[in-house]
């Protein structure tokens, strides 16, 4: 007769999440993904605690180490600032490998060119204002065709990424080649290369002032207010007179730029020369921890160097363990999981049946 | 005429493995989720795929029997890629985290599990790693006897082929089929397009997603397999990789979210790829590499502009469905 | 009788958050008949239905389908128990044809099977005299196509109740009187049918039995027979209820804003206002009454150069100065123009507030762009916010808490403080006090009184007839976009409002 059924459970958005809690489940996913990463070293037959420590020691322990680690979070904090007001617009940039690469070419292009005729800081200055342009306006071409006809940017800045750097192969083995059939751009002059602060290219201290930058940015401009706005919501935008499209566009000028801003570092101060694989994935990797930091830039700080920890100590684990470098990414990844899949434990919760009425009155 | 024969023969070899990751990937879109791991999947699938049929072949010894290598190695990789896709489902589907981010981190994840095997397997079996020539030839000779393929002109170019590009284009026509013919493949679509309408339909929004994101990661993986097996030669090969899932994304587009179009794109697709081989035109060899890109996204920016609704990437693809949001 | 129930719902309630959608509602339908669900916008009645549909779940209260009671938690549930609903926004894919929107989500052979669908579906368009080609595909459908289908899609599943809301909203009268045709053959055949309308004269013509539902209650049920229109609109608005809102007199109220011929075509071609002609004054107070849509959100936007005009001008006459042309400006060039005009729009999270800011982010939304160099200035939006949530007194945590975390009552004091605060000499607001409390409502009352005695003119869109009567001076009511009449709110009555809302004068008793 009664066929009285309620649904076991269902899920609520979760208003209001006190700052510690939401910390607290951060901090669990963290140790989840420790734990995961320590089962495989077990799996493979080694001591966790061993490959940890490891991993620490390689990353931080000396300072021919920890300058490594150092450079590698440097890009990555650099994109992860330059992706966070697209995203912040909800825009889906996922073209800053292209937008790195693009900055690369501008720079290399006067690192080439003009190394024997200008002073050296006269040439970094233009090198990098060449590599901030050609980023911007790289980024601009697909905010361009997504403000006018409003075409898919996910899809469109990825497909723009693999183009320019096949533009890079094409320079590598011709117009821009060093020695004929070596396919590779000869090293810049010492003029063309960004010298060193405390033993590390001073792209360091751009991606910190830039850290700086953004947050002011983004919480104390007016063009960070309207990206702010638009990402909420494009109707209030309108309603508050806000010209969509063009903030759209100057937006993606803004990332691409940087972006190209950290070409330029990674060209001249990391590798001293330009090849295909300049972006060398960080591109993608930045977006996690763009992502991964809410846009907060300072958390960027954070998940940058974490990041660069497990790339640099995992990487020494082949030498000291005989475990492939490409755990790295494995464990890289598993941490970005847990990460990513803690904020539903954040941003929802789970009522049970019981909960149900309480949760109408509450509305 | 003969280059022009070797030249789509070898285009179809090379554009095999783009089909089938192309394939899973129309498969998870289809489903509204946009899977940019795809690259990784076929990592993990062309990895553990030869990981199937290396450590079967030292198992079995003299006895070894092709066709089921041949099976070993496509259950492999198809369980390495649906494995992967069942993080990002999980993820995705049931956590509700953001699809371009999940995507990104299985790729990284991906190529990392797919580079560590084939370097472990490297490690541990003492430097080279290859199956034997008689099960090589299994892989990549043509199931067809040689006087079929003695046939003038069309013979080599119907039944020269190894067996992934004939079960490819039947995997194509299958799924087209599916997509388009089926109860199942109707709801798919739906979901794909309108989750809250298929919801209101009485369709089970979640498990649609979820298998469809699955087996279209299992698809992308024997992608990878097949790379690996038939042009990489048998032997772990991640620079030949490198870029073909990426390519397979693009390929969807290209597609317009159609597999049958998958068969003759992914065709294409490999000409591009080993154009410069072949034909001497004043145009540098990378400029057609890159030509794929380009000419998505001329397909890309041309579907927007005319805007035909069947030509759209699926409405809610990269978007969370939640029942209770408003 | 009993057998002959099929639905019946027995004190059933529906709150959402603190606003009671339904509260304690029977109601029995039965097989055979045409039930007309009547009331006015926000009256519950398709709240009410949406809990049999699979929509909504009840907080309280029982459903019994053919005298069991049943759980409906999904539309599929509603489905199995033979319940079909076809609501006024479209549940259809724009890229599938008709016959696969038909057969969407039923279980059936794995393959589909779409010739014989067509063939069912060419049954039951002739059977009941429809013209639907099952190969169309959705996004090249009419509006009316698209409700077509909509009823096709639930005969198909072979309902046996079947729900329509407001379901010739869209059709022509030809189409009406050919649905009707339908629903009345389906009624012979045995089908219990419900109705939701509030158009008067569809009820005398087709229901058996009438249920009127009014601010969330059960307010009676007649035979049709027994009825008249009159006695219906007594029912459906109610007693004239004394609210004792103030209603200072005006104060030298001069012409403010003229509207002539002002049309809008929205982007589907729909003519959503067809030759508007009115004149707002100042230091008064203009209601605007009408059933929803027909026209008020186009009228408000319009104005604010939110959507284009597709004619006629909009004449902004400011204190002591020439007048200026408003229509085609966007809204920037309305501010740069230098005509104060504010604006308190009906979706207040989704346009006239960021529901993820504070308060203070929400008070720059108006002055952002003010000041030099490139840095918002927060100390001015910052002490407006202190003030407006002292004034209003708005219960918050703190001034930059996330507005869309605040009651509903809190939210509307933002909005309303900010656009006051910001001296305007026109106010629009639409549905200023919906899902607001009785104090909240008063308060946002004496705000716009306030306002009018600062010589502002004041247009308010309201739904609530009582409160438009008391609180405005003159009353312009809209029907399908174009303006039925303006009274005098001193002097009008509830009857007249609702009679020329529902054009009943001119249609119901002559068309009809």
């Amino acid at each position: 007769m009664r066929s009285h059924r309620e649904p076991l459970f269902h899920l609520a958005k979760q208003g209001d999440v006190s700052g510690r809690r939401a910390w607290a489940i951060r901090l669990a996913s963290f140790v989840l993904a420790i734990f995961i990463g320590g089962l495989i070293f077990l799996f493979l037959g080694h001591n966790p605690f061993r490959a940890y420590g490891e991993i620490i020691t390689g990353s931080l322990g000396r300072k021919t180490a920890l300058r490594q680690t150092i450079k590698i979070a440097v890009p990555l904090l650099g994109t992860a600032l330059a992706i966070a007001p697209c995203f912040k617009m909800r825009f889906w940039n996922i073209g800053a490998e292209g937008q790195i690469t693009a900055g690369a070419i501008g720079a290399t292009f006067f690192a080439l060119n003009y190394a024997n005729r200008l002073p050296s800081p006269l040439l970094l200055t233009i090198m990098g204002l060449s590599g901030v342009l050609c980023g911007a306006l790289w980024a601009l071409i697909p905010a361009i065709f997504k403000a006018r006809w409003g075409t898919n940017e996910t899809l469109f800045t990825l497909m723009m990424n693999y183009i320019v750097i096949g533009m890079v192969k094409y320079l590598q083995g011709g117009p821009w080649e060093g020695k004929p059939g070596s396919q590779i751009i000869p090293n810049f002059n010492n003029a063309a290369v960004l010298p060193k602060v405390l033993g590390v290219h001073c792209g360091w201290i751009m991606v910190l002032i830039l850290t700086l930058f953004i947050f002011i940015y983004m919480n104390y401009s007016k063009h960070g207010y309207e990206i702010s706005v638009i990402g909420e919501s494009p109707k209030t935008a309108r309603y508050a007179g806000m010209d969509v499209g063009r903030v759209t566009r100057r937006t993606m000028m803004l990332s691409g730029g940087m972006c190209g801003l950290v070409g330029y570092m990674v060209a001249s101060g990391a590798n001293m020369t330009l090849y295909h694989n300049v972006a060398d994935g960080v591109g993608f990797t930045a977006i996690t921890v763009a992502w991964l930091s809410q846009l907060n830039p300072f958390a960027m700080i954070a998940i940058s160097l974490l990041l660069a920890i497990l790339d640099k100590g995992a990487g020494t684990l082949q030498t000291a363990m005989q475990v492939p470098t490409s755990i790295s990414d494995i464990i890289t990844g598993i941490f970005l999981f847990c990460m990513l899949a803690c904020e539903f434990f954040i941003n929802y919760r789970i009522l049970f049946s019981g909960g149900r009425k309480k949760e109408a009155k509450e509305g | 005429m003969n280059a022009v024969i070797a030249l789509i023969f070898n285009a179809i070899l090379n554009g095999t493995p783009l089909m089938y990751g192309t394939m899973g990937e129309i498969l998870t879109e289809k489903s509204g989720n946009l899977n940019l791991g795809v690259e990784g999947l076929m990592y993990m699938g062309g990895a553990l795929g030869l990981a199937g049929a290396f450590y079967y072949e030292k198992a079995a010894g003299a006895g070894v029997n092709g066709l089921l290598a041949m099976v070993i190695a496509i259950a492999c990789a198809f369980l390495a890629g649906a494995l992967g896709s069942l993080i990002f489902s999980v993820i995705t589907i049931s956590l509700r985290a953001n699809q371009n981010v999940t995507g990104l981190a299985l790729a990284i994840f991906g190529t990392g599990v797919g580079q560590f095997v084939g370097e472990y397997m490297r490690t541990m079996e003492g430097g080279y790693i290859a199956v034997s020539n008689e099960l090589k030839n299994f892989f990549q000779n043509a199931p067809f006897p040689q006087t079929l393929q003695n046939i003038p002109v069309v013979g080599k170019l119907l039944f020269g082929h190894n067996i992934f590009v004939y079960l490819g284009v039947l995997l194509a026509l299958a799924m087209g089929f599916f997509i388009s013919r089926t109860r199942w493949g109707l709801n798919l679509r739906s979901v794909g397009e309108s989750p809250a309408t298929a919801d209101a339909a009485g369709i089970n929004i979640a498990r649609y997603k979820y298998l469809a994101t699955v087996m279209g990661g299992g698809i992308s993986g024997i992608g990878g397999m097949v790379y690996i097996m038939t042009i990489a030669g048998c032997v772990w090969n991640h620079e030949g990789l490198a870029g073909v899932g990426w390519l397979a994304v693009a390929l969807v587009i290209f597609c317009l979210w159609r597999p049958v179009n998958a068969i003759w794109g992914s065709v294409l697709f490999g000409a591009l790829m080993i154009l410069y081989l072949r034909v001497q035109l004043p145009i540098p060899s990378e400029i057609y590499k890159i030509l794929p890109y380009v000419v998505t996204l001329v397909v890309l920016i041309f579907t927007s502009l005319r805007k035909k609704r069947e030509d759209q990437p699926p409405e809610s693809l990269g978007i969370a469905y939640f029942r209770e949001e408003r | 009788m009993a057998d002959n129930c099929a639905v019946e719902l027995r004190k059933v309630s529906k709150a959402f958050g603190n606003v009671v959608a339904n509260d304690n509602i029977d109601l029995k339908i039965y097989k055979g008949e045409i039930l007309s669900l009547l009331g006015e916008n926000g009256s519950g009645k398709t709240t009410l239905m949406n809990m049999l549909s699979g929509i909504y779940y009840p907080d309280s209260g029982e459903i019994l389908v053919n005298g069991q009671q049943v759980t409906i938690t999904s539309p599929r549930d509603a489905f199995e128990y033979g319940i079909g609903m076809i609501h006024q926004h479209f549940k259809l894919i724009d890229v599938l044809s008709a016959a696969e929107n038909v057969v969407l989500g039923l279980e059936g052979p794995a393959l589909l099977d779409l010739k014989a669908v067509s063939a069912r579906m060419s049954e039951i368009a002739r059977r009941y005299n429809f013209a639907m080609d099952p190969a169309k595909k959705v996004y090249d459908m009419s509006v009316s196509e698209k409700q077509t289908l909509e009823i096709i899609k639930v005969l198909y599943r072979g309902a046996d109740i079947l729900i329509l809301d407001e379901p010739t909203a869209v059709l022509t009268p030809q189409e009406t009187q050919r649905l009707f045709e339908i629903l009345r053959s389906m009624k012979e055949n045995g089908k219990a049918i419900v109705i939701i309308t509030h158009k008067l004269h569809e009820v005398m013509e087709l229901a058996d039995r009438v249920c009127v539902l009014r601010k969330g209650c059960f307010v009676g049920e007649r035979q049709v027979s027994e009825v008249t229109p009159q006695i219906m609109t007594d029912m459906m608005v109610g007693r004239q209820v004394t609210l004792n809102i103030d209603r200072p007199e005006p104060v030298e109220p001069e012409p403010r804003l003229r509207v002539r011929d002002l049309t809008v075509v929205n982007a589907e071609g729909i003519t959503k206002l067809d030759r508007v002609n009115f004149t707002a004054m100042g230091g008064e107070i203009l209601g605007i009454a009408g059933i929803a849509g027909s026209g008020q959100k186009e009228l408000l936007e319009t104005i604010a150069g939110l959507q284009p005009a597709a004619g006629g001008s909009i004449l902004y006459t400011p204190k002591g100065q020439p007048p200026m042309e408003l229509a085609g400006k966007h809204p920037m060039q309305i501010k740069a123009a230098g005509v104060a005009m504010a604006f308190v729009p009906e979706d207040r999270l989704g346009m006239g507030l960021v529901g993820g800011m504070g308060m203070t982010g929400n008070m720059m939304l108006r002055s952002w762009r003010q000041g030099k160099g490139a840095f918002v200035h927060r100390r001015e939006p910052g002490a407006l916010a202190t003030q407006v949530k002292e004034d209003l007194e708005v219960v918050t945590p703190d001034i930059d808490y996330p507005v869309r975390r605040l009651s509903g009552g809190n939210v509307q004091k933002v909005l309303v403080g900010r656009e006051i605060a910001s001296a305007p000499s026109v106010l629009m607001t639409a549905y200023a006090v919906r899902g607001l409390d009785i104090n909240t409502s008063y308060t946002i009352y004496h705000l716009l009184n306030q306002q009018k005695q600062k010589g502002v003119a004041v247009i308010f869109v309201g739904e609530d007839l009582d409160v438009l009567l008391e609180l405005c001076d003159r009353i312009l009511v809209l029907y399908d976009g174009k303006v039925s009449g303006i009274v005098e709110a001193r002097t009008a009555t509830k009857d007249q409002l609702g009679l020329m809302m529902t054009r009943l004068q001119e249609e119901g008793e002559t068309d009809a």
